[in-house]
């Protein structure tokens, strides 16, 4: 037992003399710290947008709610449902039942053009017809101000994010889209979920003014528990009446998701990975000097009679709390540059725009010290070993 | 110019030096003839300024006050980008620790100060070899300074030295660092350069060095004289 | 020229050094191409654009349709010397993993459209003749291994055939390529005939959008604007822009991809300046008696500069070629991504850039150290060696 706290206690006073040096070094350290901040601020940064765009997405989709579009369609856009059908669909076993009748919204959205408040450029924005039990079949829904649209009138509600990026859209002011003149009566949370980006309407005026005959492109139903999900689906999928696909929204949203989700976590970690490199290369350069102007310092040390294991145990600490120190640099600039800034980009599966935060989240936090961990340990292994298979003469002479 | 003609005249020189907030003055109202051809040895104790003077002849530094003329040119009053390309004309040094540059080889050493003409390469190549030849380490040439031994690199200084054929030889303690039997061997290498007539100014603080001179003067507080202070 | 070797053997004297920092050099030039070719992909459409076109769309929506009716009003307007337009099909080839863009147009006003695009002679007569035909991108003729001759089901959501189904079979007639490497050779073109023939009956006789390419460039706005005056008021307003401006409101849709990809190089290279900076002092530092040796031999004070900040530049501009090297032979080999960057290439105006930024990094790293060392006093030099 003594043995091992004997050991340690060399470690940590070769560490000790080691970070006492650093001043004479500092041109060099902070070279590799802001070196390896650099690596994590970025990983940690292009990985929030993913993880806030994936979030927006996902946090509408509840387990105990489904979304029905036609067989085949990989989007709403593409999806067509008669009125026939939405009937049909949202008489179905599972789905719960409110004071007026099943909890299902039968809906359709159009791209209409806004200008984007950042650019000035117009960008596609989604305009959805809705029905009364639209906010009940979703989670975390609610007007924040002025009030619900009237059915069978021209007028909207909009997404708080929606509100935020696109010019146009303060409660009270009118829309004008194309012909057609909408009375922008209220607002709407939907917890960051991706309704936030969307304007609400009436589905009914909707389909009127854009020519839609009497077609939905989705149902939106609110199911008694999420057990009920397989009874609903097969119900639906045996029925000769209809041709439809029916998930959960949480997969739903996912499934929407994916692409977007796949490029920005691929170039991210591609791009982190490239600067981790480059931050090795650093960090090799900067122990390998540290080592070098040591030479006879650390002769001393094993003339001494300190063992060889303390000496590279050390290094490696040393190297480590450097790394760790840059790793929590860049992952507090991180944290403090990117979580919760608003933004909106385009998902190429909607082909319209979808409003979210950044959003840098513990995990990513830790994922950014660990990938410095790793630098500061590639780093720092191969100048500790070469310090301690140091042959203690000529070093002792070392000027 | 002739045998015996003045090589190097210092006359009234002044170097005061400072550190920090006070002024040391070196050298004081120093007055020396060197004739051309002479092997003069440099002595006195540590601080005296030999080697203060020693650059001032060399051109590496200006005196406070005073002239430096050498071969008739007053270098004192010379810009630092004038007295580069003088010292590359009319100067070779020789120093204690050799300073050979240690990542090249000895011929490359031997070379640089040539670089500064407009030599062809073939030329150039001629002209080291020849110097080398000279100081006795032809089958040396691609060797490394940290393969050479300390006489051997005190050689390849001197080659370098030489090798442009300068006015002047300044060396400054040359056998310092060197053991007896190769300090004797450089000597023995510098007084036959004299005896082709090569100018030879070095400081020394050995006395057995100062005898292959021809002519010793000491330098005591920054003044000259013919005679060992007590 | 002679002074090279003394250059390279510094270089030389500390090979671990001098072969990290080189390879950090070359990690951040890599990262450089790579994120040149990735903000290419995604708004370098711009570039290509054509000077002479405008796209009209539906001013409410794009994903309305405008009557073919159009068509005939529009090439009244003077200015406009061409009509074509595009439809959005919106096909999957067996998995919509596959993605790429299949539209309905008319051959010949289509080609005459885009001379950026080159299909040989008898290919385009076979498109004129086979009503089934159509002509497909090399990209994704090879990315599928698909010949001419072949047939290809297409599903699609939006249009059904009379017969009820919705998989339409297209005949590959001729595959084109595109005379600048950053034009998009994966969309498939087919004949719009055979498309307002078979699709519905109440989607008949209408189209996505039209391209128009005018008489004179300078005038292009003004001709713009007399379209969507043409229209206003009628069922389908319009909104008529250059090809540019239409691509530019892609690009700014996805998010301001230029800032982030240039706070992204920003950073690496400011990192890089740190570690390339310090290797340079620590090196010049070490030499500080040699230096003066140097001085002592003769060279002058712009010589040592000279010298010392042409041994940062060789390190910048070596560990700078062969970072581009290596990442301009990645990109060629295509979209990493698999189908969501289609245009991948390296573009070549970024690698003047790259240049550039390798012999200015020298420059930076190296000014300060250069200096110092010119600046050295050649008697205290000598004292340290």
């Amino acid at each position: 037992m003594t043995g091992v706290v004997n050991w340690l206690a060399q470690v940590i006073s070769i560490t000790k003399f080691g970070l006492l040096s650093i001043p004479q070094r500092r041109g060099a350290v902070a070279a590799t710290i802001l070196g390896i901040a650099g690596v994590v601020a970025v990983l940690v940064g292009v990985l929030s947008i993913a993880t806030g765009f994936r979030r927006a997405m996902q946090v509408s989709g509840a387990p105990d709610a489904a979304v029905v579009l036609r067989s085949g369609a990989d989007s709403e856009m593409v999806s067509g449902l008669s009125r026939e059908e939405t009937r049909v669909i949202a008489d179905a076993p599972g789905i719960a039942h409110g004071a007026e009748g099943p909890l299902s919204s039968a809906e359709l959205w159009v791209i209409i053009n806004l200008p984007k408040r950042s650019t000035g450029t117009d960008v596609n924005v989604p305009l959805r017809g809705v029905e009364a039990n639209a906010m009940k079949v979703r989670d975390g829904m609610k007007i924040v101000q002025g009030r619900m649209f009237d059915l069978g009138k021209n007028e909207v509600i909009v997404g708080t994010g929606a509100a935020g990026e696109f010019k146009g859209l303060e409660v009270g002011q009118t829309l004008k889209v194309g012909k057609n003149e909408w009375l922008v009566t209220g607002m709407f949370s939907a917890d960051g979920g991706v309704a936030e980006s969307e304007i609400w309407t009436d589905a009914h005026v909707l389909q009127e003014l854009y020519r839609r005959g009497d077609s939905f492109q989705s149902v939106y139903t609110r199911l008694n528990s999420p057990a009920d999900f397989q009874k609903f689906k097969d119900a639906l999928t045996s029925n000769p009446q209809l041709s439809v696909k029916v998930e959960r929204q949480s997969e739903f949203y996912l499934e929407q998701s994916e692409a977007m989700t796949k490029l920005i976590t691929t170039l991210g970690v591609a791009i982190a990975a490239l600067m981790a490199l480059g931050a090795v290369f650093g960090c090799l350069n900067t122990m390998y000097s540290a080592v070098a102007a040591r030479t006879r310092e650390m002769a001393t040390l094993r003339a001494l009679g300190f063992g060889r294991g303390a000496i590279l145990m050390s290094l490696l600490l040393e190297s480590l709390m450097l790394a760790v120190a840059g790793g929590a640099l860049g992952a507090a600039a991180a944290y403090f540059g990117f979580n919760g800034l608003q933004t909106s980009t385009m998902n190429f599966q909607t082909f319209s725009q979808v409003t979210f935060a950044f959003r840098v989240t513990i995990g990513l936090l830790a994922q950014g010290i660990l990938w410095a961990a790793l630098i500061g340990l590639c780093g720092g292994i191969f100048p500790a070993v070469r310090a301690c298979r140091l042959q203690i003469a000529p070093a002792l002479r070392e000027l | 110019m002739s045998q015996n003609d003045v090589l190097v005249r210092v006359q009234g020189v002044d170097k005061v030096f400072r550190r920090g907030s006070e002024d040391i003055s070196v050298l004081r109202d120093l007055t020396l003839e060197v004739p051309s051809g002479q092997f003069l040895a440099l002595m006195g104790p540590s601080g005296s300024g030999k080697s203060t003077l020693l650059n001032l002849i060399g051109g590496l530094d200006q005196p406070t006050h005073g002239t430096v003329t050498i071969a008739g040119e007053n270098i004192a009053s010379k810009s630092s980008q004038q007295l580069a390309a003088w010292r590359a004309r009319h100067v070779g040094f020789v120093f204690q620790l050799y300073n050979l540059l240690p990542t090249l080889t000895a011929e490359r050493n031997v070379e640089l100060p040539l670089l500064l003409t407009s030599l062809s390469r073939a030329e150039r190549q001629k002209h080291v070899e020849a110097a080398l030849g000279v100081v006795g380490l032809k089958h040396r040439t691609r060797h490394y300074t940290r393969q050479l031994s300390g006489g051997e690199q005190q050689r390849v200084g001197i080659a370098r030295a030489i090798v442009t054929d300068p006015t002047i030889l300044l060396c400054d303690e040359p056998t310092g660092d060197l053991d007896r039997k190769a300090g004797d061997e450089i000597l023995t290498l510098l007084r036959a350069l004299n005896s082709q007539g090569k100018t030879i100014i070095m400081v020394t603080h050995d006395p057995h060095a100062s005898h292959a001179a021809g002519r010793t003067i000491y330098l005591n507080k920054g003044q000259i004289s013919d005679t060992m202070p007590e | 020229m002679k002074f090279v070797y003394l250059i390279w053997s510094n270089l030389m004297r500390k090979k671990l050094r001098t072969a990290l920092t080189l390879l950090s050099v070359i990690v951040a030039f890599l990262l450089f191409g790579f994120l040149a070719a990735i903000r290419q992909a995604l708004v370098g459409g711009v570039e290509v654009a054509g000077a002479d076109r405008l796209v009209v769309r539906d001013k409410v929506s794009i994903i309305n349709l405008l009557p073919y009716t159009y068509k005939e009003r529009m090439l009244r307007i003077p200015g406009v010397e061409l009509v074509a337009h595009q439809t959005w099909f919106g096909g999957i080839y067996q998995d919509p993993k596959n993605f790429f863009m299949q539209n309905p147009v008319e051959p010949e006003d289509f080609m005459k459209m885009h001379p950026e695009l080159k299909l040989p002679a008898e290919e385009m007569k076979a498109w004129l003749d086979t009503r089934t035909g159509a002509i497909v991108g090399r990209k994704t003729a090879e990315r599928f291994h698909w010949k001419i001759g072949d047939k290809i089901p297409i599903n699609t959501p939006i249009w059904r055939k009379p017969d009820g189904s919705q998989t339409w079979t297209f005949d590959i007639v001729g595959i084109y390529d595109a005379s600048d490497k950053r034009t998009d050779t994966t969309p498939l073109f087919f004949r719009y005939d055979y498309f307002d023939e078979t699709r519905p009956a109440r989607s008949k006789g209408q189209v996505g959008w039209y391209s128009i390419r005018v008489k004179d460039p300078a005038r292009a706005v003004e001709v713009a604007k007399a379209v969507d005056a043409e229209f206003e008021n009628s069922p389908n307003e319009t909104k008529t822009e250059p090809e540019g401006a239409f691509v530019q409101g892609f690009a700014s849709a996805l998010g301001n991809i230029t800032l982030i990809v240039r706070s992204i190089l920003g950073a690496v290279f400011f990192t890089l300046l740190l570690v390339t900076g310090n290797a340079m002092a620590q090196a010049v530092r070490e030499r500080t008696g040699e230096l003066g040796v140097l001085k002592a031999i003769g060279f002058t004070n712009g010589q040592i500069l000279g010298m010392t900040l042409a041994e940062s530049c060789l390190l910048t501009m070596l560990g700078g070629a062969v970072g581009l090297g290596l990442s301009w032979m990645i990109i060629s080999q295509g979209d990493p991504t698999g189908g969501l960057l289609p245009l991948f290439v390296f573009p070549v105006p970024d690698l003047a850039v790259g240049g550039v930024i390798a012999v200015a990094l020298g420059v930076v790293t190296g000014i300060v150290p250069a200096w110092q060392a010119m600046r050295l006093r050649v008697a205290d030099a000598l004292r340290r060696m």
